[in-house]
């Protein structure tokens, strides 16, 4: 349950570079001081692709805080079933048409506001257990890689025996023997997910431990933990940052994949998952309750990744450049 | 070499030990104990009845005792026998094993030459249209759910193709290479496709990324002056660097995936590993759980060990660790 | 320097560092199948060493002599394998991290890389402000006026202390080390190599900043290079080290005039004269091989198997750094064999030019 391994490969140059220095003497005092977030972000601003992926990533945030809204404009709650309007004399679901806009489901429920509302849980389950890990993970990575020895050996372990554990069964596993909630899929995810973080923030912290300002905070007196925070961290925060917002479109994907195996957020709460999941056995009759759903997913997981790519290229110019 | 692979099995079988006792302890907090007994003997049971079940199962035992017996099973072959079906628990995985494997391999297959065809071509085009084309499309189909793809490809290719007369790919189920070929065939292209359009689009991206860094170092600039045709500086020096963390993450992701393509395998209906395992999970069916997992890490540790091996060969500074 | 040019042993200061039999090990990674290697690097091999206050000590080597791990074991960036190391009269060979951290207000360093001696994602100000942060000494408004007071003293703009590392050159952010260094007033402060990584013309005005503060601020420096004119420039003595001892101490001009030992003697021949026409010592004294692996240094004198000089006895005693020929007592020597003044050294018999590496 990690990112791609182009994008871990990539992540471990995304330093900001530095500009190049100035000339001595006068010269030196008339150029800006810039710091290589702004310089970052401009890059950025001048990223088309991702200005418009963040443009949905907000459309999508809008939507899911709006949900009610647009209950309220249809009509149709997230939970009313309209077997009379909603449903075919034969009890199959109804099209698409200027009543149900994007047709309702095998229970007669509006697809549409039940999307809204399942945008809901994908989000906040991609952004809260992508947090958790992401916080979990830099944590133990950085008391790994800067302590070293026991520390880092018994962490390092964990590491391993963590990702070698067939997640998804494991994921099952966990859910089904408790009852399943919000809350547990978000505790099962972080549980696995943090060890894939540390890795990264330790190898990056390893390389970072021998620098010559790591020495010099140390021969002022600085502790351990102060020069991990204020020394190591800033160091890595970029690949960290860039690595969380291409880990939010897998967690979103993992969220939709338990819920569509059944162990996810129970039933009737609006999910995406659960809704291609229950589509499964009426598709043929029903395409509108597979393809939305679909859809929805589909473009929330691209705008991320696109988002992601690009804030990785802002902090790391020196990659290629595929977007305009 | 040797001893550094004998390390890599112990571990493996120490996490396997691990995972085992995790997977037991699982089982022993959850409502498993009670609620299998409870199930098997059926609703109308009394007490009386119920405890007897759990007796039978060894289900009234202490942790200690279970994990025991299991491994006192376990030395000699034998893996137990399922709750509710009362099959032999080696009987079941061997009815499912080649299931998982025949689409774990083939899929493996097609994701490793599809991803690092592409990602290399890419990269040796690199901003050309065609490298647009596939980053894109590597975009997509790394966003997409496995789920998303196996349903869609089932909806265009099964049921509209079935609209139009046209049967050639199942809908569901599988068909033993042995019985017939071409069935087996033909139920494996839209399971393969699933899974490997979303690994295959994540090593693109790898193989890409990895290419275009080796591209860049001097010594391949070094090869370029020293007028060897581009092809050959590409295959013959630039490759085999660039391959490096491909390799890694292949043994990681075959390793895994043998373990179970629980979601490819339940869209399609396919009765391997995963889509057992998920049954017996839901069942809360422990010895069939318990056979999964050890099939699944044992698949982790030998893929692992084909790839350090493989990583010798093509890296000659690991031969000398 | 000390200010009217005497050397501070004989003016009669008093010692702030005392080094006595001085061991630093390290462990050798081992590359074969086997966990445990038992040979160890001897970075430091027994070094006694005195400092005294306000002087500039010179410590000059190759690549891999020792004197920068001597140079963080006094420091105590390094624990001791052996020996002790006395600061300002303590004992602080064995002293905790935390015991450490107050004296750490006293005794600085200066590193050599200007690029990276200094945390890319940090400005300036804070940079130079950590010492102050780190020990409580100042805080807010307070804390920016002296850091901008010290940034002042080492020829920066005050106003440039919002500016991030990499909008400076290589001069100035050794500045930004050397304030950094001063920012407490310290009494020791190591410089190692802080010349080395920057251009001939900005070397002048960071050594010229080097003996001016020392003069305001009566600091002691412990000053590591490899560029002998560098060092005869800024020390009142220097000590020469070869392969994790020192082999020659003594007030700098003994050293450049009268060098005893036949390493510092190959060392002086080898530094460029600027007048071509001069004709003294432009005998270049080339020594055949490679410096020998810490791991296994020789036995006996460690210089005995590429030294012009060398007789049997060399390679079994290890002969003890006390004065020979005559030298006053500040003028120490390791050798059994010292060069005479005036006596004008030959390569070994047999070496060509060219053949083996050439010294320094």
């Amino acid at each position: 349950m990690s990112l791609s391994p182009s994008d871990s490969v990539a992540i471990e140059d995304a330093q900001v570079a530095s500009g190049t220095p100035p000339p001595e003497g006068a010269a030196a005092s008339i150029i800006e001081g810039r710091s290589p977030w702004r310089l970052a972000y401009e890059r950025l601003r001048r990223d088309r692709a991702s200005l418009v992926a963040l443009g949905v990533v907000v459309v999508i945030i809008l939507v899911a805080i709006f949900a009610p809204v647009i209950a309220a404009l249809t009509g149709h709650g997230v939970y009313e079933q309209f077997r009379s309007t909603g449903l075919t004399p034969d009890g199959l679901p109804v099209g698409p048409n200027s009543q149900f806009l994007l047709g309702t489901d095998d229970q007669g429920r509006d697809i549409l506001v039940r999307i809204a509302y399942g945008a809901r849980i994908s989000l906040i389950v991609g952004v809260v257990a992508t947090l958790a890990e992401v916080v979990l993970g830099t944590v133990l990575g950085l008391a790994a890689g800067y302590f070293g020895k026991v520390v880092d050996t018994v962490i390092a372990r964990i590491i391993d025996i963590v990702l070698s554990i067939p997640f998804l069964l494991f994921a099952i596993s966990l859910v089904s023997i408790s009852h399943p909630s919000l809350t547990i899929v978000i505790v099962v995810i972080a549980v696995f997910g943090w060890a894939a973080v540390a890795r990264v923030v330790r190898g990056q912290v390893l390389s970072l431990r021998e620098k010559e300002y790591v020495e010099a905070a140390r021969a002022l007196g600085a502790g351990p933990w102060r020069i991990m925070f204020i020394d190591i961290l800033p160091n890595i925060v970029a690949p960290i940052i860039v690595y969380a917002t291409l880990l939010i479109p897998v967690t979103i994907v993992i969220e939709a994949s338990l819920s569509f195996l059944g162990v996810g957020v129970p039933p009737p709460t609006a999910d995406w998952g659960t809704m291609i999941s229950g589509a499964q056995q009426i598709y043929q009759q029903a395409w509108w309750y597979l393809l939305f759903p679909s859809l929805a997913l589909l473009i929330t997981t691209v705008a991320f990744n696109i988002f992601g790519d690009g804030l990785r290229d802002a902090l790391d110019p020196r990659a290629e450049q595929l977007y305009e | 070499m040797i001893r550094f692979l004998i390390r890599r099995v112990l571990l493996g079988v120490f996490v396997m030990f691990v995972v085992t006792i995790v997977v037991f302890l699982i089982f022993f907090v959850g409502p498993g104990r009670a609620d299998v007994a409870r199930t098997l003997a059926g609703r109308e049971a009394t007490p009386k009845t119920v405890a007897l079940v759990s007796h039978r199962l060894l289900l009234d035992r202490p942790l200690t005792t279970q994990y025991w017996h299991f491994l006192d099973g376990l030395l000699h072959g034998n893996l137990g026998y399922s709750y509710y079906h009362g099959q032999a628990v080696t009987t079941i995985l061997k009815e499912a094993f080649p299931i998982t494997l025949s689409l774990a391999l083939g899929a493996a297959v097609l994701w490793l030459v599809i991803g690092v065809l592409s990602g290399v071509l890419s990269a040796v085009r690199s901003r050309s249209i065609w490298d647009r084309i596939v980053t894109v499309l590597a975009l997509f189909f790394y966003s997409m759910p496995s789920f998303v793809l196996g349903l869609l490809l089932l909806y265009v290719f099964y049921y509209q193709f079935a609209l139009h007369g046209i049967h050639v790919f199942p809908g569901a189920g599988y068909t033993y290479l042995t019985a017939d070929p071409l069935k087996w065939f033909e139920g494996l292209v839209l399971p393969w496709i699933t899974l490997a359009l979303v690994s295959a689009a994540a090593y693109t991206r790898l193989t890409r990324g990895s290419m275009l860094d080796v591209l860049n170092e001097d010594y391949v600039r070094t090869a370029r002056s020293k007028g060897l045709s581009e092809n050959r500086v590409i295959y013959r020096h630039a490759l085999r660097s660039a391959l490096t963390p491909v390799v890694s993450q292949f043994g990681i992701d075959l390793g895994v995936l043998a373990g179970g393509a629980v979601i490819t395998e339940t869209v399609f209906g396919m009765p391997g590993l995963g889509y057992t395992a998920v049954h017996a999970i839901q069942d809360q069916d422990l010895p069939v759980i318990i056979g999964v997992v050890i099939v699944a890490s044992a698949a982790v540790v030998v893929a692992n060990i084909l790839v350090d091996t493989f990583y010798a060969v093509l890296d000659p500074r690991v031969r000398l660790h | 320097m000390t200010e009217n040019g005497v050397p501070a042993d004989a003016a009669g200061g008093d010692v702030l560092v005392r080094v006595q039999g001085l061991k630093k090990y390290f462990p050798v990674q081992s590359t074969s199948a086997f966990r445990r290697s038992h040979e160890q690097v001897h970075a430091v091999d027994g070094v006694d060493l005195e400092v005294f206050r306000g002087e500039t000590l010179g410590l000059v080597g190759e690549t891999g002599c020792g004197k920068s791990t001597l140079a963080r074991c006094i420091a105590r960036l390094l624990d001791l394998s052996e020996g002790h190391v006395d600061f300002d009269g303590r004992d602080i060979t064995n002293l905790s991290a935390r015991q450490m951290r107050p004296l750490r207000r006293e005794m600085q360093i200066i590193f050599q890389d200007p690029y990276g001696s200094l945390n890319p994602r940090r400005r300036v100000g804070s940079i130079i402000g950590d010492p102050f942060a780190l020990h409580g000494v100042a805080d807010g408004a307070e804390r920016k006026r002296r850091v901008q007071e010290v940034m002042e003293l080492v020829g920066l703009k005050p106003e440039h202390f919002n500016r991030f590392p990499a909008e400076f050159s290589g001069g100035q952010r050794q500045r930004i080390g050397v304030a950094r260094a001063l920012a407490l007033r310290p009494k020791l402060i190591i410089c190692d190599e802080p010349v080395s990584a920057l251009d001939v013309s900005i070397q002048a005005q960071i050594i010229n900043l080097l003996a001016d503060l020392q003069s305001e601020f009566n600091l002691t420096y412990i000053f590591i290079a490899h560029d002998l004119s560098v060092v005869r420039h800024v020390s009142d003595r220097v000590a020469v080290m070869y392969l994790g001892k020192i082999v020659e101490l003594a007030p700098v001009e003994d050293v450049y005039q009268v060098p005893r030992h036949p390493y510092s003697n190959a060392l002086l021949s080898a530094v460029p004269m600027p007048d071509p026409n001069q004709k003294v010592d432009s005998h270049q004294i080339i020594l055949s091989g490679d410096v020998p692996s810490p791991i296994n240094p020789p036995s006996g004198c460690r210089f005995h198997p590429r030294c012009p000089k060398a007789q049997a006895k060399c390679s079994v005693d290890d002969p003890a750094l006390i004065p020979v020929l005559g030298d006053p007592p500040g003028h120490v020597t390791a050798c059994h064999f010292p060069v005479e003044t005036g006596e004008v050294m030959e390569s070994r018999p047999g070496v060509i030019a060219g053949e083996g590496a050439p010294a320094a």
